[in-house]
């Protein structure tokens, strides 16, 4: 069988993966796909470890029902978002945060 | 084999009455989606006034369901648990509601921009906060979390081009923007941190992992490696959903651009969320993260510096801001910095429980004056954006009296002055911190409460003590913003005069 | 060290890949050449490119996309209810009925608001 570390070791390299995206796109619709790659690291790490916990049987599914859940959340984040970044579009021709100046930090 | 539950027991085994409050709530919201939707125009203020119902339905089912159960239940299967914690923070997110709930209509009609989904999605916004305060489980932790997020950032970007075009509108739909990608980005860390606890101890119950982590921590494997990494996570992806340094970039912007009713929603509601979730998971369940030596938890160190940094970075950065708005943003990073200050303290061993109530009488405290100074801040704002700066605040003293006696005492609250509501929970607060041996940071946080004067008191000086170009401010609020300064009004000074009343409820709330 | 039970999926990557690129290619190196204008267009069908292909599509295509992303996605949720099903008997059916019950008010408003209209 695949040692545990190796999933751990992937979604890890995917979730740095999105952090770098994150947070050197300036493109905020780049930003969410970043977003949605550290999420599903995430649902990798689950998955990996509610197969290899000593807990898990057939009825304790936690770490499955967090995935569902995970999955859903992200897909209810990324309509919001969208919606959202297009209208900020439509109304200045831009999606990257920093262009859109009416606000300074 | 599975058995499966007949529908009757289902209801009892599940303990499905102690989740009415927030169950209602929602179901109350599903209803007033389908009301809202064919009541017509000329019906508009039938949702307003539903959501003030539903919020009222929901306070009666809080009170019957918490009233009487000062012992500790567990509901849906562990998933929830109802206790006096979170009985106490329901009551504080429902008032929150419905004050915002009150300040809205003005200022949604002022921008040309009433809409029944506004209040569908604040509803909803606070069914998130308050499944949030109930959470036993990483997964209703996580959920209920974007159950309160996600409507906030709608909320956020909710004035539109097509009605009052211009610069409030896109500044609106940014901080919306920034507001997303910043809680989206959050949210992914909390996950991968709770992913990372679950893998370390096996499971996703927050009292579960309580009995496991103790064997992890003492197995010194790659576990105890998860456990660590996973609350390190947990409390980066908490923080920025709080607002704490250094995770506050967002904070400014989009207090500043939101429509102001929704500043003062999302400045309580998410913090209470944030918090609320904070203590349970620190505290309640890798409260035996100790380090060797001593009974203090491995993670008392971390939350102290990152309290420290907000009170200092959020007071000093206040004292700059001429917009009223970004200063009161400044201003509940700072707050947030106290609430942390609590948190700090309740790693020690022993100062779990006094730790926490102070935080819940700082949070109550902070509901009432912080709502009641952004209902102040809307009353004079125009709807070209202006009248937003501190220098606009001008003579207010003159054209409208009360008005300006009501921010003067907001101001003397956010500040900590006694006989107001701010002075209780600062108090509470530096009296646990200096029980659990942090005598050090409750220096820092009074410290930094005589600089917070400084920019509160400038407030008040420009009411009163400077002179005003004679043009009087004319009243433009409706009767329903002033309900909800009366209201803020009331709570602050009741709960700051009858100092005892605060503590007295929440003395039954424990949480280790 | 278990990487050998990778054996057969790495084996089914080096075929699938190798067999696209022999498709892709080869009627390229068999086939004879013989390129004039016509052929060398981009193919529209036969009629003459009208502009690039690139072009941006109309808004409407996203308002769709997300909506169907969303009511998608629900379907997660009644997976694990439809292969228990019989295990659960009418518990089951009463939640996944709430369930359905909170979906349909969504497909209301979006129904009412015209959300599903093309034009």
């Amino acid at each position: 069988m695949v040692p545990l570390w190796m999933y751990l070791a992937v979604a890890a390299a995917l979730f740095s993966l999105g952090v770098f995206g994150a947070l050197s796109r300036r493109n905020a619709v780049a930003v969410l796909m970043s977003v949605e790659l550290m999420l599903n690291a995430v649902n990798i790490n689950l998955v990996a470890f509610w197969r290899y916990s000593e807990t898990s049987t057939d009825l304790l599914l936690n770490g499955y029902a967090f995935t569902a859940f995970v999955l859903i959340v992200a897909a209810a984040e990324a309509a919001v978002g969208l919606a959202i970044i297009i209208t900020v579009y439509r109304n200045r021709r831009s999606v990257i945060p920093e262009e859109a100046a009416a606000l300074k930090g | 084999m599975f058995e499966s539950p007949t529908i009757a027991e289902f209801v009892t085994q599940s303990n499905l009455a102690s989740t009415l409050p927030g169950t209602l709530l929602v179901a109350w919201t599903l209803l007033l989606v389908l009301v809202d939707l064919f009541a017509g125009d000329e019906r508009e203020h039938w949702t307003p006034l539903g959501a003030c119902l539903g919020l009222g339905v929901s306070f009666v089912a809080n009170l019957f369901v918490y009233a009487p159960a000062a012992d500790q239940q567990t509901a849906l299967y562990g998933m929830f648990i109802a206790d006096a914690f979170t009985g106490f923070l329901n009551i504080v997110i429902l008032v929150a509601t419905l004050l915002a709930v009150l300040m809205s209509r003005d200022y949604l009609m002022r921008a040309g921009i009433h809409r029944g989904e506004y209040y569908i999605l604040t509803l909803l916004s606070s069914a998130g906060a308050m499944f949030m305060v109930a959470a036993n489980d990483l997964i209703v932790v996580f959920v209920a979390l974007e159950l309160l997020s996600i409507p906030l950032y709608i909320l956020a970007a909710f004035r539109s081009i097509k009605n009052d075009g211009g610069e409030l509108a896109l500044k609106s739909e940014e901080s919306g923007m920034k507001y997303f990608i910043l809680g989206a980005f959050s949210s992914a860390f909390l996950v991968f941190g709770a992913a990372l606890v679950y893998g370390a101890s096996g499971t996703t119950n927050i009292p579960q992992i309580l009995e496991v982590a103790p064997a992890v921590v003492d197995a010194a494997s790659s576990a105890t490696f998860y456990l660590v990494v996973g609350t390190a996570l947990l409390i980066v992806g908490l923080g920025f959903k709080v607002a704490v340094v250094p995770f506050h970039m967002w904070t400014p912007d989009v207090y500043e651009g939101a429509p102001t009713p929704v500043t003062a929603l999302m400045s309580v509601t998410a913090k209470i969320g944030g918090f609320a979730a904070l203590l349970r998971i620190l505290v309640t369940a890798l409260s035996v993260l100790l380090l060797v030596d001593g009974g203090v938890a491995a993670w008392q160190t971390t939350i102290s510096i990152i309290a420290a940094l907000t009170l200092v970075l959020g007071n000093f950065v206040a004292i700059s801001q001429r917009n009223l708005k970004r200063m009161l943003a400044y201003s509940s990073i700072a707050h947030a910095g106290y609430i942390m200050v609590a948190l700090a303290a309740a790693g020690t061993a022993g100062s779990a429980d006094s730790a926490t109530q102070g935080a819940l009488v700082y949070i109550l405290a902070y509901m009432f004056t912080n709502l009641g100074a952004f209902a102040v801040v809307m009353t004079i704002e125009r709807v070209d954006g202006g009248g937003g700066n501190i220098d606009d605040i001008t003579g207010l003293a003159r054209s409208r009296p009360l008005l300006a006696m009501a921010m003067t005492i907001f101001m003397l609250s956010l500040t900590g002055i006694p006989l107001t509501a701010g002075f209780v929970g600062k108090f509470m607060v530096f009296a646990a911190a200096v029980q659990a041996g942090l005598v050090g940071l409750a220096v820092i946080g009074v410290l930094t409460s005589v600089v917070s004067a400084f920019y509160y008191m400038r407030v008040v000086v420009n009411m009163y003590l400077r002179d005003s170009s004679g043009e009087l401010l004319p009243a433009l609020e409706t009767v329903y913003v002033r309900w909800a300064i009366n209201i803020a009004l009331a709570g602050t000074l009741i709960f700051g005069i009858f100092y005892p009343l605060a503590s007295n409820l929440v003395s039954m709330v424990s949480i280790a | 060290m278990t990487i050998l039970e990778f054996g057969p999926v790495s084996a089914l990557l080096v075929i699938s890949v190798a067999l696209a690129l022999i498709i892709a290619n080869i009627s390229r190196v068999m086939g004879p050449q013989r390129p004039t204008y016509r052929k060398s267009v981009p193919y529209e069908s036969g009629m003459k490119p009208i502009g690039p292909a690139t072009r941006r599509l109309p808004i409407k295509f996203y308002l769709v996309a997300v909506l169907f992303i969303i009511f998608d996605i629900e379907v997660i949720f009644f997976l694990p209810w439809a292969v228990s099903m019989r295990d659960l008997g009418v518990y089951g059916l009463t939640v996944m009925a709430v369930f359905t019950l909170i979906l349909i008010v969504g497909f209301i408003y979006e129904w009412k608001k015209g959300g599903l209209e093309w034009e």
